[in-house]
């Protein structure tokens, strides 16, 4: 079996704004996207000559790239919950790896603020079929289901819960201060440790700070075989690994489960270090942008991933492992938490950071002389997950 | 003879301090507190609680009579959700009794004449009420919430009924038309002198008259009466013992309807000796009375019984609570994004898992296993054979609680919503929503157990299922 290592390149990026915009559609934000990557990527739209474009609520079928005016060329649409958008690019990927097609679209699009509600639309069961449905699921929201782990990590780890809640807000703390730098972040504001602890609990032992920017948006990315890439622009980004790995639902139904990890974490990254040839992650890995929905998961992935050891992401985060100076940066343009977490465009938007990052172009941002970067992207919740982890590198 | 041979009862958690409600209306309060139904709570949950009480004491049952007069469906047989909550099997006749305080005795007697002609084994009656009194009003303070079952058999007799003697009198004392909320009431003095003292005091002769009795005869008196002024005067009228008058509940749980006597009689059968005869009275436009007989077989019962055991740990709530609970005052409409309208064919197909939580057994490896949204499985979650399983029910087993959240955001009328991941003891997991539970004692580890509960309605649909609760032993 040949791994996609190496095979595809991202040559052309773009995103939006990320945020509550109210004065744009849909539409209007998968344009002001996909032209910023076509202008990126040197490239006319007649160029493209696949598209595949993820959403969750934003719209069914391809057609909802109409606004695009892509002539005819073929389109689907890609759903894998909060993975949506690196699924999108996974196709693209795919097609070009296969050698079916040399130059692809990959459009991740969200616009969570059109629904009226306060947070996501639900509460519904992960995988519960909506026409289907039994209504027998608990009526729980996204962030209670994320509480489970840190109700159990902090019993597992004899945390108090006051400790627990300083420990997580250093996460948002940081975030914040990452988006801050960053003008296309949902939030433009820096945090408190005090701010965040002393924020109405939305789950306990969740507060308003621990859970990541309900935000419409958009972020696209062209791709194209590595061999030509070099004739779109000097400075591509190589295509190490890209994996998806797809939970059944263990956690939820077996006992061995135990809640302070997550299974498809732990499995997907291995895969993607594997197919990446990446030894030791913590000091392999440049950058890496992963999906903090709400902080308990971001500390959750250092372990996960391979960047803290089992239980001990505590000392990392105390001793500033994952700040923009510190020893493996994590999510430098401000997170799911800062930046906004519009669901299908969130992995391409990761991958727009962690491109910009390996190209030496993020500004204020910028961490020193990076080599791999990785985008990681749960969709679900604890055991019953959708992960997603891509690893992409500015040599070939 | 055939009589009563097991007996379970059911008071929700929730009591409201009838202080509370003459504080919040400048008015006189006649003291004690009233059960009230949680806000996932109605006639039809409390009817399954109590006929699991009721089973779980050793009754049997080839039939169920549900006695209401506040039943959610106004056309749907409110027996049956009862009798698929509580796993009876389906060639089960199943019958609903409304819109009468007498609606229970009518089922007991209903049940006893089944029994005598073989036409069933054994016959539960469960009776639950959840009545409302007007705000302001006399019966707001006096009315209460509560459920009781009992199934009527020959074998394994706790009371035989030695006889029983009905009278009907058309008399409107309380009433309430397809348009009301509340119970309307006459005038309380013509409700006494017309209505109620001289109806029971009728039916009473009458049976003593019959089997050749005297009121010194009966170790008990059990009897209805709409409040505990009422209760106390009729007991005076009849000059009966003080010994013999059988406490009400109606200090701490209030009248509770049509389940009022039976849960009387589940308080008197717990003191009650092998040989003592009880009389036994409900009213309502006339009355029923019946004369049982506790036998040897009523130690069992006493072992663990029902009412003491239901009045263990009670939650307090405001007057707030209550009025939005039961939908007496608008509320502020959610921002938070609807449920999707649910599935009457999915819920068809999954009606043994929806009901009385039915997972499944792997034959191969022995997992056990159940799906939170209620799919039977078909490919073992452990070792992946297919369709190697037996079916398993999980809404009579304990669980610990392994992780849960206090959340804030769950839409429900008593937030904020508590739900978690359980591990039953025996085996297999399953997340889902707790209820009933005092937040400074949850924790990581506490016991818990299944219980029937409303999970919302929506397009005229009550849509029940299973909750965990913190174990009550």
């Amino acid at each position: 079996m040949e791994g996609i290592k190496d095979k595809v390149a991202i040559v052309g990026m773009g995103c939006t704004k990320f945020g509550e915009r109210w004065d744009k559609g849909v539409e209007d934000l998968i344009v002001e996207a996909a032209y910023e990557a076509f202008e990126d990527a040197g490239i006319e739209p007649k160029d493209i000559q696949a598209a595949w474009i993820g959403t969750v609520f934003s719209g069914i079928s391809a057609i909802t790239l109409s606004p695009l005016q892509l002539q005819y060329i073929p389109m689907t649409r890609v759903e894998n919950m909060c993975a949506t958008g690196s699924e999108a690019l996974r196709a693209a990927s795919y097609a070009v790896a296969a050698g079916v097609v040399d130059i692809a679209l990959a459009v991740g699009v969200e616009k969570l603020k059109d629904s009226g509600a306060t947070g996501l639309k639900g509460p519904s069961i992960v995988g519960d079929n909506q026409d289907a449905s039994s209504g027998i699921g608990p009526g729980y929201s996204a962030p209670a289901s994320f509480a489970y782990l840190a109700t159990r990590y902090f019993h597992d780890y004899n945390i108090k819960p006051e400790e627990g809640k300083r420990l997580l807000a250093q996460i948002a703390v940081k975030n914040h201060y990452n988006g801050s730098l960053n003008p296309k972040a949902h939030f433009q504001n820096e945090l408190t440790i005090d701010q965040v602890v002393n924020a109405p609990i939305i789950a306990w032992p969740l507060g308003l700070y621990d859970c990541c920017g309900v935000s419409d948006g958009a972020a696209v990315a062209v791709v194209t075989r590595a061999d030509m890439a070099k004739k779109f622009r000097p400075d591509p980004i190589y295509v190490k690994a890209m994996q998806i790995t797809v939970g059944a639902r263990q956690g939820a139904m077996r006992q061995d489960y135990d809640f302070v990890h997550i299974e498809e974490n732990i499995i997907g990254s291995q895969q993607a270090y594997a197919v990446a040839g990446v030894k030791d992650p913590r000091k392999e890995i440049s950058i890496a942008e992963v999906h903090d929905c709400f902080s308990i998961h971001e500390m959750i992935v250092y372990e996960d991933l391979g960047f803290s050891k089992r239980s001990r992401a505590r000392e990392d985060i105390e001793a500033g492992t994952f700040t923009l100076k510190g020893e493996l940066p994590v999510n430098t343009d401000g997170g799911l938490k800062c930046f906004g977490h519009p669901l299908g465009a969130s992995g391409l938007r990761m991958m727009y950071e962690v491109y910009k990052q390996l190209q030496g172009k993020a500004g204020p941002r910028q961490v020193k002389n990076p080599r791999l970067g990785l985008t990681h992207n749960l969709g679900g919740n604890a055991g019953t997950g959708v992960c997603s982890c891509n690893i992409v590198g500015n040599e070939k | 003879m055939a009589g009563i041979t097991s007996i379970g009862a059911y008071v929700p958690i929730y009591r409201l301090n009838r202080d509370e409600i003459g504080r919040m209306w400048d008015g006189r309060s006649i003291g004690g507190t009233k059960a009230v139904a949680g806000y996932d709570e109605d006639t039809i949950t409390m009817a399954v609680a109590a006929a699991l009480d009721c089973l779980k004491r050793g009754g049997e049952a080839d039939g169920l009579f549900l006695a209401t007069t506040t039943a959610p469906y106004r056309e749907k047989l409110s027996s049956a959700i009862v009798a698929s909550a509580a796993d009876l099997k389906e060639e089960c006749t199943v019958a609903d009794f409304a819109d009468s305080l007498r609606s229970g005795t009518a089922a007991l007697k209903a049940a006893l004449d089944a029994v005598a002609a073989g036409s069933a084994k054994s016959v539960m009656v469960a009776a639950a009420d959840t009545r409302q009194g007007a705000t302001k009003g006399v019966l707001e303070q006096a009315l209460g919430d509560g459920a009781a079952a009992i199934t009527v058999g020959s074998e394994k007799v706790i009371a035989e009924v030695e006889g029983s003697y009905s009278v009907y009198n058309d008399f409107t004392d309380i009433w309430r038309s397809e348009e009301d909320k509340f119970p309307r009431s006459a005038e309380g003095r013509f409700i006494d002198e017309v209505g109620y003292i001289p109806t029971i005091q009728s039916v009473i002769d009458g049976l003593l008259k019959k089997y050749k009795l005297n009121p010194d005869d009966f170790t008990k008196v059990i009897y209805y009466a709409s409040d505990a002024r009422r209760h106390a005067a009729l007991a005076r009228r009849l000059k009966l013992e003080k010994s013999q008058v059988q406490d009400p509940l109606y200090s701490d749980i209030g009248n509770t309807g049509s389940a009022a006597v039976f849960l009387m009689l589940a308080s008197a059968l717990e003191k009650a000796n092998p040989g003592d005869r009880l009389l036994f009275v409900s009213y309502s436009d006339g009355a029923d009375a019946f004369i049982l007989r506790v036998t040897d077989e009523i130690r069992k019962y006493q072992k663990r019984p029902a009412i003491s055991y239901q009045m263990a740990g009670k939650i307090a709530i405001t007057y707030g609570q209550y009025l939005t609970w039961r939908g007496l005052v608008p509320v502020e409409a959610s921002t938070l994004p609807e449920r999707s309208p649910i599935s009457l064919q999915s819920r068809w197909r999954e009606r043994k898992a929806i009901y009385a939580l039915y997972g499944a057994k792997c034959k191969k490896c022995g997992a056990l296993q159940i799906s939170q949204i209620g799919q039977t499985p078909r490919v073992c979650v452990n070792c992946q054979a297919k369709d190697q399983f037996e079916p398993y029910k999980f809404s009579d087993k304990k669980a610990k609680l392994f992780t849960y959240s206090v959340d804030q955001l769950m839409p429900t009328l008593n937030p904020p919503g508590v739900s978690g991941v359980i591990d039953f003891e025996e085996g297999g997991r399953l997340i889902c929503e707790l209820t009933d539970c005092n937040l400074d004692k949850l924790e990581v580890g506490i016991l818990v157990e299944m219980t029937f509960r409303k999970m919302f309605y929506s397009r005229g649909i009550h849509n029940y299922f299973w909750k965990a609760k913190p174990a009550t032993d």
